[in-house]
């Protein structure tokens, strides 16, 4: 049997080549011999070695005698050197049947919860314990990055939670006065911004803007720095990234959420207040008067009460997440994706169980 | 092309970033065939030539030519296809982080050619084992491996196509002394076997000494000297004498 090898080996044109040569060889002639020319083969790189080796060694585990015609020098070292450990054993990709992938997912992820769940506990219990030094020894708390993180998760929030609260306010208002209007009940549509916006859509707003806003950026900010070692490094100095991280950023998140909230009420009663006034010609001071006899002292409580919880579980997911940062960059990405979802979710459900228990004390 | 003829060609070349100036008008070129090692202190650009010759950064002024083409004034098209004639080794293998080892390897012959998945997967292999890596590397991902383990991988997919030139940024910094001397015989191997030119910026004097035929040296933003380490010894520099005769060069080069 002669293989004659001739022309261009090299990687680009030899899809052909090998493709005959696996037919040739799943269906190898009665031979005793073998010869492999190649005298005429005008270019040769490591995967025409790798063709050529495996198809010696196939025919040599056949019984033949194989024989490299003309081989040049530089052609035999790359094929001694590719053919060295037998031909390599293919790459195996893992597959398992769908049941076992399916099933095994959902263990998983049953077990990713659990421990999510403890983790977050061990942390909250961290905080507590942080926390709690902090108050025996005050000196200890972090002013400055108490302040800066009022500035940049409060303050700087302003503009986006004012706008977007505005516009809920005008739309909710538009879309009340348009239903209520068939019941000739439009005036009710003050009633309606008033306690819809003080007791659950501004507060339910205001922390969803933070949490995207806020807590993925906690999470980007102390995950680049577990990345970059900056937190050991911290460990090491003894400084409790505890106290200097994570407290500050949780204390100051509880103190603007809250004052976040209490503008994103104003602007909301605004814009629901433009829109009367277009709508159903209600003058500014009419306004007023009726959203102050719609609502209530607890009313508007209701809504501030929560503030301070639904801000301390966006800041300890978000820290947390940071913290759970393992090594690489894209693990702050996904902490990061991590963190928003998980804040949001947890704000909702938040906000669901205080609907029920302000209902339970009929309030 | 013929061994010994220039296959990258730096001419005049100046790069600045704002008002630092780089290189200016830094000249030199690089044989077909020979192992080349960039050094320079640090800041003196030695990445940033590696990157302009890749045109990844463009020159302010000058001339880069590789096999012989100036492949900034080809059209995007033909460039691509010169550019798959080069393999580079980033220093942190840069291999991509959603991929498996196989997988990254076989980019280049997803994007470029038709191959079967057997003939792929097989090629695959034969470049792990060819870098030294166990045949059990090839599923894992890059988050999974060492250092060591990074750059032979991602030499293994700059190895991919069977390149003419292979760029090398740092291939040994990181690594233990035995990972490292294990990297020198190896590109020692496949320039040997391949008959690769390789660009090798490094740091590490044992490299040097172990695998570039030539040396070229940036300082006062141009190549002051190149040559072989012999040369570099003889060298009246004040700069070249201290970096090859420094204690760290006098252990490097001790009993060779």
């Amino acid at each position: 049997m002669r293989i004659v090898a001739a022309g261009d080996w090299s990687i680009v044109h030899l899809d052909p080549i090998d493709r005959q040569l696996r037919k040739l060889l799943a269906a190898p002639p009665e031979a005793r011999r073998a010869e492999i020319d190649f005298t005429d083969i005008s270019r040769f790189d490591t995967a025409g070695a790798c063709v050529l080796a495996r198809t010696a060694t196939f025919l040599r585990a056949g019984g033949l005698a194989v024989d490299l015609k003309n081989i040049s020098e530089a052609q035999r070292i790359l094929i001694d050197k590719i053919g060295r450990g037998g031909v390599p054993e293919p790459v195996i990709h893992l597959s398992q049947p769908l049941y076992i992938e399916f099933t095994g997912r959902v263990g998983e992820a049953v077990r990713a919860i659990g421990g999510e769940a403890l983790g977050m506990l061990g942390f909250v219990g961290a905080v507590v314990v942080t926390a709690g030094r902090t108050i025996v020894h005050p000196s200890r708390f972090r002013i400055v990055p108490f302040m800066h993180h009022m500035e940049k998760a409060g303050f700087d929030a302003l503009p986006l939670v004012c706008l977007l609260t505005f516009l809920i306010g005008a739309v909710v208002a538009q879309q009340g006065a348009v239903q209520l209007k068939q019941f000739g009940a439009e005036v009710f549509t003050v009633n309606l911004i008033a306690i819809i916006f003080l007791r659950e859509v501004g507060l339910l707003l205001t922390a969803i803007i933070v949490a995207g806003r806020s807590g993925s950026a906690f999470t980007a900010e102390i995950g680049s720095m577990k990345m970059r070692e900056e937190i050991d490094a911290m460990r090491t100095l003894g400084l409790d990234p505890m106290e200097m991280l994570v407290l500050p950023r949780v204390l100051a998140l509880i103190v603007a959420l809250p004052l976040l909230t209490f503008v994103a009420n104003i602007m909301g009663l605004i814009g629901g207040g433009v829109v009367v006034q277009l709508m159903l010609n209600m003058s500014p001071g009419v306004y007023i008067q009726r959203v102050q006899e719609a609502i209530g002292f607890w009313t508007f409580g209701v809504g501030l009460v929560k503030a301070p919880f639904m801000a301390a579980t966006i800041a300890l997911v978000g820290c947390r997440a940071g913290m759970a940062v393992s090594g690489s960059a894209e693990s702050v990405g996904a902490q990061t994706t991590r963190s928003v979802v998980y804040s949001i979710f947890l704000v909702i459900v938040l906000d669901a169980l205080f609907a029920m228990f302000f209902t339970a004390v009929d309030i | 092309m013929q061994k010994g003829e220039p296959i990258i060609e730096v001419e005049g070349l100046v790069t600045r970033f704002g008002d630092n100036v780089v290189h200016d008008g830094l000249d030199l070129t690089v044989k077909r065939g020979e192992v080349i090692g960039i050094v320079g202190g640090s800041g003196t650009g030695k990445s940033v030539l590696l990157r302009t010759i890749l045109g990844l950064k463009t020159p302010d002024a000058g001339r880069i030519r590789v096999f012989g083409i100036d492949l900034a004034e080809l059209p995007e098209e033909e460039r691509r296809l010169h550019e798959r004639r080069w393999g580079v080794l980033f220093q942190d293998g840069a291999l991509f982080s959603a991929l498996t080892v196989a997988e990254n390897i076989q980019v280049p012959y997803r994007e470029h050619l038709h191959l079967s998945p057997e003939l792929m997967n097989e090629l695959a292999a034969v470049k792990i084992a060819m870098v030294g890596l166990k045949p059990a590397a090839a599923t894992l991902y890059p988050s999974e491996l060492s250092g060591g383990m990074r750059k032979r991988a991602g030499l293994a997919r700059a190895l991919a196509l069977d390149p003419e030139i292979l760029f090398l940024d740092e291939p040994t910094a990181g690594l233990d002394p035995i990972g490292a001397a294990a990297f020198d015989e190896l590109i020692n191997d496949l320039t040997e076997t391949l008959g690769l030119t390789v660009f090798l910026v490094t740091h590490d004097l044992d490299t040097l000494y172990a695998t570039c035929d030539r040396i070229a040296v940036i300082a006062e933003k141009h190549v002051i000297l190149i040559g072989t380490i012999d040369d570099m010894l003889l060298s009246r520099h004040s700069w070249v004498h201290e970096y090859f005769h420094g204690p760290r060069a006098r252990a490097a080069f001790a009993g060779k």
